[in-house]
């Protein structure tokens, strides 16, 4: 059997793992990292379930070999509290009820800062097309955009504060 | 709308608020536990051979090489899960179809199963399996597996509900009819009559969660299963009987449910994980794989039918007649009856028929899927009811109006109705803004109503005080979408508590009695009713208590606000006593405080519901843009409206899916050909507007607080409601759903062929 042995940073943390070559990044965050936030959806890039940044690009984890993350930095949804405090975006979507059965939230919550960080400001439209990747059967996405344009209202106010 | 309490007589302080959901904090960190995040020590990997043929006999299976394969630990098939003795029924049928026995009944029926050490090594001992297969004829669209010369699935199966005993089997399981009056008589007093034929495509729940479980069981027999499940009493009591063990034995724990909508009420791979547990001696993990979900977990009846209406000039209803083809997957259902039960309630019709047949398939055993049954039966007479207004010049709302069910009407399928509110949705709709906002060119606007009964169901619940006066409300019933919120508050609202005193926690199936499944709405219903009791109960625990603390008869104390209070001017000098007070001397009182409740809970509340969409459609491609979508909907009372409004939303979105894009796709060799989330297509954010929901409050007589069911109906009207607005935008009636642009787009030319004639079946 071979495998490698990765060397990355996740959520800002030092962080090795040793996995068999073939293994998605997916598998290697949960089954070897214990991030079980990242979820599975569907394993083939449909549901944006195991949405993660990868040096802070957003992308799907499954899509991705766990031996690409070497000497990369990884983010997680595990990684939005900050100071113990939470993310804007995880506030929003507790009071905005953006969650139902909350299986895809740890996706939107990463995909949705993706955005924030790229656009601060976004209409809609752009919430909705960044959004796009990500599936939610439960909500209708309604309360989703609502709690983004709430966090991304909210991150401008306190910034120009 | 204001909160109509002439039927419960009071007002609320904090129901119907719009708290913080208790287990948000886990579900936005990802702390949340789902089926596929637990685990157990020297846990195995459970992966699933699934058959690549519709229909095949299975002449041999030869695992051997498998098990032969360094790092297995076992390999199940049919011999590993005998049928236990007395087992019949759907029991049996759902044994058989989480294992084949025999047969190979549709694409991706498990045939057999490994247990290994990794993902890898398992799916490596799949293709070790040498499964000799004989192909046989198969049979997968409804109509068809209707024919006489149909190849017939199960040659134990006799149509029921017909007179006289078919003589051999077929493939109608059965037949079900429920009407009133007679139906000839009313079509020869109608002026106009609309009669069409509809089909829809089968839909998947589509949870994003795929089906996972965690099964351990011991050498001694006994065990323990991690699931994601709508009902985990449910799961034991199916499991343990399916592999023969006593029901006692069985824990089963409920994770964090991913979404269920009906699917994760039935069991598919939970026995097999058991039986893999049971071979292999160690824990094993089961998760399903997204093509696994789709190919062989329940896909909703794909259908046709046959719709008539009859009307006189003046808009009265006087005559229907449906006849409704379900398809039930490989073993045989209910849905087609459900389709009958649902498909007239929501007019007073004198004189209808509705006509039901239960159909099997060489598909996927047919599950539950939000309001069953209801919106294909909805999309056909919904759209005939607009067919049927355009004919006698009648707005479409004004028809519906004048023809809505009524309090104290009798409806087709049984009961005399209760206080509804089919007409005040639809009275809603006429006065929404939404219906006078201009439309552009290519653009419609439709409306279509809804009906589902809702359920309520075996449920029981326990309420804890603890010992500084916090409340820990134990129930049951899984929280798929909010639920421990509106309990905690219900909870709250009994026992005149701030909401943050109360927690609510999900039992397992060996900390409380038995809950029916999470389904036909009833979450928040049965296990509210049950807190409410509960709660009434602790109440009589704490005048106890109280009494006992102040030397006086319990007679003379009362609670009121959250405290002891003792009436009458001789206790005028005893000062309140709050539950924190009484909590902490319950040690000296009588030890701890708890009340309980296990219910019945009968009187759920059909529940109505009126949406109206705006839709454009661009006539080169067919394509379709939902540009507006307005739900109006009966809740009885909502709890906490934020996730009634969800639940409204969530539906919508579903049925707007199932309308535009979403269906199984079998080839003619009976395999199914779309699998997967990107030849599957679910709405996106970017597919959908905003969803407009308005909140109606009807209250339901058989709830002490008037709330009914929410979760269903809002899927049952979406499909007609887009039909109804494609046709007004383009002039083409489509009869075949999903709506998809290749469908649109050659109704549009038929249509552009016949010179605009009129509408065309599509
Ligand atoms: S699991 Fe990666 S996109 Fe669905
Ligand atoms: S909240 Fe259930 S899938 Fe989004």
């Amino acid at each position: 059997m071979s495998g490698v042995l990765v060397t990355t940073t996740i959520n800002g943390d030092a962080v090795q793992f040793a996995c068999p070559e073939e293994e998605t990044l997916l598998d290697a965050l949960r089954d070897r990292v214990g991030l079980l936030g990242v979820k599975e959806g569907c394993g083939t890039g449909d549901c944006g379930a195991c949405s993660i940044t990868l040096d802070g690009r957003l992308v799907c984890s499954c899509l991705v070999l766990a031996a690409e993350a070497e000497g990369r930095e990884i983010g997680t949804v595990e990684g939005l509290v900050e100071g113990g405090k939470l993310h804007p975006l995880q506030e929003s979507f507790i009071s905005h009820a953006a969650l139902q059965c909350g299986i895809c939230t740890p996706g939107f919550l990463v995909a949705a800062k993706s955005l924030l960080d790229r656009n601060p400001d976004p209409t809609e439209t752009e919430i909705r097309y960044a959004l796009a990747g990500n599936l939610c059967r439960c909500t209708g996405y309604d309360k989703i955009v609502r709690a983004v344009q709430n966090a991304a209202k909210e991150m401008r106010t306190a910034k120009s504060a | 709308m204001k909160h109509d309490n002439s039927y419960t007589g009071q007002d609320f302080k904090v129901i119907g608020t719009r708290v913080k959901r208790p287990d948000g904090i886990d579900k936005v960190t990802g702390r949340a536990r789902y089926g596929a995040d637990a685990s157990l020590p020297g846990q195995l990997v459970g992966r699933v051979l699934r058959s690549p043929h519709a229909h095949a006999r299975i002449k041999a299976i030869d695992i051997s090489k498998a098990e032969a394969l360094p790092g297995v630990k076992a390999v199940v098939t049919a011999d590993d899960m005998p049928v236990p003795e007395g087992l019949s029924g759907d029991l049996k049928h759902t044994l058989e179809n989480s294992m084949a026995r025999g047969r190979a009944l549709y694409d991706g029926h498990a045939v057999a199963a490994v247990a290994a050490i990794d993902a890898k090594t398992a799916r490596k001992a799949l293709q070790l399996i040498e499964v000799d297969y004989e192909p046989l004829p198969h049979v997968t669209d409804v109509d068809a597996a209707m024919q006489p010369d149909a190849p017939v699935i199960h040659d134990w199966l006799y149509t029921s509900g017909v007179d006289p005993k078919p003589e051999k089997p077929s493939n109608v399981a059965q037949r079900t009819e429920f009407g009133l009056g007679d139906i000839d008589a009313g079509f020869a007093e109608a002026d106009v009559v609309i009669e069409r034929s509809y089909k829809t495509e089968a839909t998947h729940q589509g949870y994003i969660e795929p089906h996972a479980c965690l099964a351990n069981i011991r050498p001694d027999g006994s065990g323990e299963l991690w699931v994601t499940t709508q009902g985990p009493f449910v799961y034991r009591n199916v499991c343990a009987q399916l592999l023969g063990m006593d029901i006692a034995k069985l824990k089963v724990t409920s994770s964090e449910i991913g979404g269920g909508f009906g699917g994760k009420t039935h069991v598919w791979a939970e026995p097999v994980a058991l039986a893999l547990s049971r071979k292999a001696n160690r824990p094993v993990k089961l998760v399903m794989t997204r093509e696994e979900v789709f190919r062989a977990s329940g896909p909703t009846s794909s259908t046709s039918m046959d719709i008539k209406l009859g009307a006189t000039r003046d808009g009265k209803l006087v005559a229907a007649r449906a006849e409704m083809r379900y398809g039930n997957g490989a073993f045989p259902g209910i849905w087609g009856m459900l389709s009958c039960m649902t498909s007239f309630a929501c007019y007073e019709i004198a004189n209808c028929k509705a006509i039901g047949y239960d159909v099997v398939q060489n598909r996927p055993k047919v599950a539950a899927y939000r309001a069953p049954s209801a919106p294909m039966a909805a999309f056909g007479v919904e759209s005939a009811m607009d067919e049927l207004a355009a004919a006698i010049g009648m707005d479409p709302v004004e028809f519906r109006l004048k023809n809505a069910s009524k309090e104290g009407g009798q409806s087709h399928y049984g009961p005399v109705w209760g206080p509804i509110g089919i007409r005040a949705t639809l009275e809603a709709v006429r006065d929404h803004p939404h219906m006078k906002a201009p439309l552009g060119p290519n653009q419609g606007r439709g409306m279509a109503c809804g009906f589902w009964f809702n359920i309520g169901g075996q449920t029981c619940s326990d309420l804890n005080v603890g010992i500084d006066g916090t409340v820990t409300l134990t129930v049951g019933t899984v929280d798929v979408g909010g639920s421990r919120a509106s309990l905690g508050l219900i909870a709250a609202e009994e026992l005149g508590i701030p909401y943050e005193q109360v927690q609510v926690n999900i039992a397992d199936t060996g900390s409380l009695g038995h809950n029916d499944m999470t389904e036909g709405s009833r979450g928040t219903f049965s296990s509210g009713m049950a807190a409410i009791f509960a709660a009434r109960n602790t109440i009589e625990v704490l005048r106890e208590r109280a009494a006992k603390m102040w030397g006086i008869p319990v007679e003379d104390v009362i609670w009121e606000a959250g405290q002891a209070k003792a009436k009458g001017s001789e206790h005028s000098n005893l000062p309140p006593l709050s539950l924190k007070d009484i909590a902490a001397k319950s040690p000296k009182t009588g030890g701890p405080i708890a009340g309980h409740n296990e219910v019945v809970a009968d009187g759920a509340g059909v529940s109505f519901a009126s949406h109206i969409c705006d839709i454009e459609v661009d006539p080169e491609t067919g394509a379709t843009k939902v540009l507006r979508y307005t739900v109006v909907q009966d809740a009885g009372k909502a709890i906490h409206p934020d996730y009634v409004e969800g639940q409204f939303q969530g539906g919508a979105a579903q049925g707007i899916g199932w309308a535009l894009n979403e269906e199984y796709i079998y080839g003619e060799d009976g395999r199914l050909q779309n699998p997967g989330f990107l030849d599957y297509r679910m709405p996106v954010c970017s597919d959908l507007p905003f969803i407009d929901t308005k909140i109606l409050e009807i209250p339901n007589p058989g709830h002490p607080y008037g709330v009914r069911g929410v979760g269903e109906t809002s899927i049952v009207p979406p499909l007609a409601a887009i039909g109804n607005a494609l046709s007004n935008a383009v002039g083409v009636r489509m009869h075949h759903v999903p709506m998809s642009p290749p469908r649109i787009l050659k109704a549009l030319r038929e249509d552009r062929r016949a010179n605009r004639g009129p509408a065309k079946v599509a």
